[in-house]
């Protein structure tokens, strides 16, 4: 208890909890050793599936190694940052994010029917949903962090208006499940930071309740269509319900040992579609089996678990809801992903984290678990 | 404010603490509903998904059109479609090549040939569950013991598809070619989509200057399979629209009389139709039986046909180039009269031999004692070379070979004959380029009697009479009569119609040709006997150009090979001539006893056998 510093929350407070820690050359560099050792193994598994799934394509995996190299090196790096610097710039990246999701309104780059895409000049082309991923819990774990615990009434509902500007701007790119997700996730630091249990209930209840109103009035006919189709796949099975019956054949036919690694007729006989990035999972079912499936899933639970161990054992609160925020939006893509994949949930474009191909959600999601280490080490000191 | 703050934070952390765990064990029960989600569908449903990405591949499966036929100009069939079983494997159906095979073998005969062929196939065949051929044309009892034994056979089908066939076999084929198995350079060339289930494509003659009107479009069967392969049932369905038939010009009666007469010769014919400029018979002997080729030659029967030393495989009527000899005197006839350097009347005292001014060389006649005094008439009927040498320096190459170019010489003037030679017409400037000489008047001595650079193939001596029957009147010849029905005449590049300064000299070298058959004199007098019908001729002998001399040699058949090719041009009948031909022999020595009768048969076959 001695030498416990109670500094002002603003500031960014570090102070030293009772733990003992091992001075581990990671430690030095703000890194979670057993965390960092779990992605790894999850990315190196992604390799190997992906070096099927893509039907052995050399240089696509090559590009993904290339892609886990980036994301790790952000990883680094955003462990290095301090927590007071990411307070400082929360406010500044919701009100970035929040411009250039008005600007793909205004001058998006249209794909798929949807505007998602910005491309600035001298800038890579970037989607900033992706920024508002990071940046919304990180404002309302700031925003949340400078009020008293429990959260008072007045205090959730501002949050909550903060949570419904991008909300709003994302749905009407339109991107459901993006939007969905981004919400979550600010959602979730309200539910970290004690949002009382009445207010969940009723919450979750007024969403129930209004999801007939979305059907009328949000919902463009694609999102209609995939939420028909995951009600009744087998009433267009060479149309829209051919993704899920294939994925669904997929994984079922794997058994429990699979058909061997490469040796899936589904998926190297191109019957199952985007077979390297959302439906990766069929491919690992298909081939590897319930088996392969278990254990990626245990992985998955590990990294979530050490995820939020981490989040509860940083001693600021804004780190806290942060990690926590980041850990269980990570755990929200896996479930919604794998979901999908298997018949549980409407076909959402939401890629497998950290296996699925594509360098932005890779580099993106490694970004935040370097947050949660910078929330985790820093603290601690 | 100390306390308070302090017990702020730790109620802080607890309530984090609690929350946290709550979201473990949450997190914890949802994954474990993925697990349970994934089991039952890979424990509980597995058989059911199994069945399914075995059995229920719905496929986009193109369906070959089925190619056009062939017919002569009498409806008879030249080439069909039948149907031929093929045993089929799929590799990725099969537990072991090797036991699939053997077991096989105590069931059907499989040769070593068939598997050798088979292993290759199976190389080369890089996708997935596409049935490769283990072996071509099974019998109805293999048939049936495959069929039989088919359970114990997972991956093994017995295949029909249609198979083009030739009735005509050897008699046809110098005309019409072949299809064959279509090679990798083909591949890269053809419509992807258009030949996506066309196995077979015309290599040769009329089947591959026809590919696109014969191989029509291809259609599509959306099918369910099952797990081996096999189709359950078709789901929709575009048809093919097949290819379009083709009527040719082509008379199979003369054809297998052209064969019969050709027995035994080394040789070929050549028939035109005087009015429409169709091609009634293009055959060379010895041929071939096209049909080895369809579903694959063996290696063995190729280079059969390849090391024969009669050259089967050289189509020697649209490919042979031979020096034409006599048989070009009615057309050098004609040039000299009509370069006004001879008349009728002129004559020429022919002592065995012409010689030119400050020239010791002797170009002698084939008549050693010569034919005394000879005019035009005489000459051809006789075949009198002294007279042709002094006819050709009177007339001189400069116009010699420009009125033999307009009767079709020096070029290939068949519409659809695309691989026949052009043969060689010689003038200055064509010796200069090609053999760095200036011409020699011996050159032009030569040309007078078809001989030294001039080469003809047994097709344009054919067309050259058929233009000469016609008086002039040019229709380019072809093979190809109609197409699904249609004549198309399409306007194709001719020659303009000769036009005679005097048309009255062609019924006289008519009378003249007509009487190399019915003259005393005439060197085809042979052929007169029971002639029914009036007929024009020539007959020609080619020296053959000295063969490469080897260390060992059969002596009796390289004396054969050094024998001259009989020639013989005619069309009959003379007052409304209906068919021309030509007719070569190599090594035939003389025209009027082996190519004279093999052209009288044909012309007989054509005037006399449709009435019989």
């Amino acid at each position: 208890m001695a030498g416990t510093d109670f500094s002002h929350q603003m500031t960014g407070s570090q102070h030293q909890n009772g733990f003992v820690r091992s001075k581990l050359l990671f430690a030095r560099f703000h890194i979670d050793l057993t965390l960092f050792l779990l992605l790894i193994l999850l990315c190196c598994s992604g390799l190997l599936i992906l070096y099927s799934a893509s039907g052995q394509a050399g240089d696509m995996v090559q590009k993904q190694a290339m892609h886990y190299l980036i994301g790790f090196a952000v990883l680094l790096i955003a462990a290095q940052i301090p927590p007071r610097i990411y307070k400082i710039l929360a406010p500044w990246a919701y009100l970035a994010g929040v411009i250039a999701l008005i600007g793909v309104l205004a001058l998006g780059v249209s794909g798929k029917g949807a505007q998602r895409w910005l491309a600035l000049p001298g800038l890579p082309r970037f989607q900033p949903s992706e920024l508002m991923k990071l940046a919304l819990p990180l404002l309302v774990a700031w925003y949340m962090s400078n009020k008293s615990t429990p959260p008072k009434f007045i205090t959730l509902v501002k949050a909550m208006l903060l949570i419904g500007i991008p909300l709003v701007l994302i749905l009407k790119q339109p991107d459901l499940g993006t939007s969905i997700l981004i919400a979550a996730s600010g959602i979730l630091v309200l539910f970290f930071a004690g949002m009382p249990w009445w207010l969940i209930f009723s919450m979750i209840s007024i969403v129930a309740a209004c999801a007939p109103l979305m059907w009328f009035f949000v919902m463009h006919a694609y999102q209609k269509q995939r939420v028909l189709t995951f009600l009744n796949p087998e009433s267009d099975p060479l149309g829209s319900g051919w993704n899920i019956i294939q994925s669904k054949t997929a994984i079922g036919s794997g058994g429990i040992e699979g058909k061997g690694w490469m040796q899936g007729t589904q998926s190297q006989l191109e019957f199952l579609p985007e077979s390297h990035t959302d439906f990766i999972i069929a491919v690992l079912a298909e081939e590897l089996g319930l088996i392969g499936v278990l254990l990626l899933l245990v992985l998955y639970f590990v990294i979530i678990i050490r995820g939020l161990y981490m989040s509860a054992k940083c001693s600021s609160l804004f780190g806290r809801l942060l990690s926590g925020s980041l850990i269980t939006t990570f755990f929200i893509y896996v479930f919604v992903n794998i979901g999908m994949v298997s018949g549980l949930l409407p076909v959402v474009g939401v890629p497998l984290p950290l296996v699925s191909w594509g360098g932005t959600s890779v580099v993106s999601l490694l970004a935040g678990f370097g947050v949660m280490m910078s929330m985790y080490t820093h603290d601690v000191k | 404010m100390w306390g308070h703050s302090f017990r702020d934070r730790m109620a802080e952390q607890k309530l984090f603490r609690s929350r946290a765990i709550f979201m473990a064990l949450f997190i914890f029960a949802l994954l474990s509903l993925l697990a349970g989600r994934m089991a039952y569908l890979q424990v509980v449903l597995h058989e059911k998904y199994q069945g399914l990405s075995e059995n229920n591949r719905i496929q986009l499966r193109p369906v070959a059109p089925n190619r056009g036929l062939i017919y002569d100009r009498n409806g008879v069939l030249l080439a069909e479609n039948i149907p031929s079983y093929s045993l089929t494997l799929v590799k990725e159906r099969v537990n072991s090549i090797d036991e699939t095979l053997s077991y096989l073998k105590t069931l059907i005969n499989i040769s070593e040939r068939d598997e050798e062929q088979f292993r290759k196939r199976l190389k080369y065949n890089s996708r997935p569950y596409q049935p490769v051929v283990v072996k071509h044309k099974l019998d109805e009892k293999e048939i049936a013991q495959v069929m039989v034994n088919r359970y114990y056979l997972p991956g093994i089908d017995v295949e029909a598809r249609l198979v083009r066939h030739y009735p005509e076999a050897e008699t046809s084929v110098h005309a019409l070619g072949y299809v064959g198995r279509i090679n990798q350079k083909e591949e890269e060339r053809l419509d992807k989509k258009q030949y996506s289930a066309t196995k077979h494509i015309g290599k040769l003659g009329i089947e591959r200057r026809y590919e696109t009107e014969l191989h029509g479009q291809v259609g599509y069967q959306k099918v369910e399979t099952n797990a081996r392969g096999r189709i359950l049932r078709v789901i929709e369905q575009e048809d093919p629209i097949p290819g379009k038939d083709l009527v040719l010009h082509l008379d199979q009666r003369l054809q297998s009389a052209a064969a019969k007469a050709m027995k035994g010769y080394r040789g070929a014919v050549v028939a035109i139709d005087v009015s429409t400029g169709g091609i009634l018979t293009q055959y060379s002997n010895p041929s071939y039986d096209p049909n080895l080729f369809v579903t694959g030659i063996s290696h063995r029967e190729y280079s059969g046909l390849r090391k024969d030393p009669d050259l089967p495989l050289f189509n020697r009527a649209i490919r042979g180039q031979y020096p034409p000899a006599s048989t070009l005197k009615p057309f050098l006839g004609l040039s000299f009269l009509d370069a006004k350097a001879v008349t009728w009347e002129d004559t020429v005292n022919d002592k065995g031999w012409y010689q030119l001014e400050n020239d010791e060389r002797l170009y002698r006649d084939w008549k050693r004692t010569g034919h005394g005094h000879v005019d035009l008439h005489d000459a051809m009927m006789e075949s009198c070379d002294t007279y042709f040498y002094d006819g050709a320096f009177k007339t001189t190459v400069d116009k010699i070979s420009p009125f033999l170019a307009k009767f079709g010489f020096g070029r290939n003037m068949a519409l659809d004959v695309p691989n026949a030679l052009p043969g060689l017409l010689p003038d200055r400037e064509w010796k200069k380029k090609k053999r760095r000489r200036s011409w020699y008047a011996g050159d032009t001595l030569n040309l007078g009697i078809g001989q030294g650079y001039m080469l003809t193939t047994p097709l344009q001596l054919a067309t050259a009479t058929a233009v000469l029957a016609a008086k002039g009147q040019w229709h380019t010849p072809r093979l190809m009569e109609s197409i699904g029905g249609v004549s198309d005449v399409e306007n194709m590049e001719t020659l303009d119609n000769i036009i005679l300064k005097d048309p009255k000299d062609w019924d006289k070298m008519f009378k003249a040709m007509q009487d190399v058959i019915t003259g005393s004199r005439g060197t085809g007098r042979a052929l007169r006997y029971n002639l029914n019908f009036t007929m024009a001729g020539k007959t020609g002998t080619s020296q053959v150009v000295s063969i490469a001399q080897n260390e060992e040699y059969d002596s009796e058949m390289m004396a054969e090979r050094n024998r001259d090719h009989a020639l013989f041009i005619a069309f009959a009948p003379v007052e409304n001539p209906k068919i021309a031909i030509a007719v070569i022999i190599e090594n035939g020595e003389s025209a009027g006893r082996t190519a004279g009768p093999v052209a009288k048969a044909v012309l007989q076959e054509y005037l006399e056998g449709a009435q019989g």
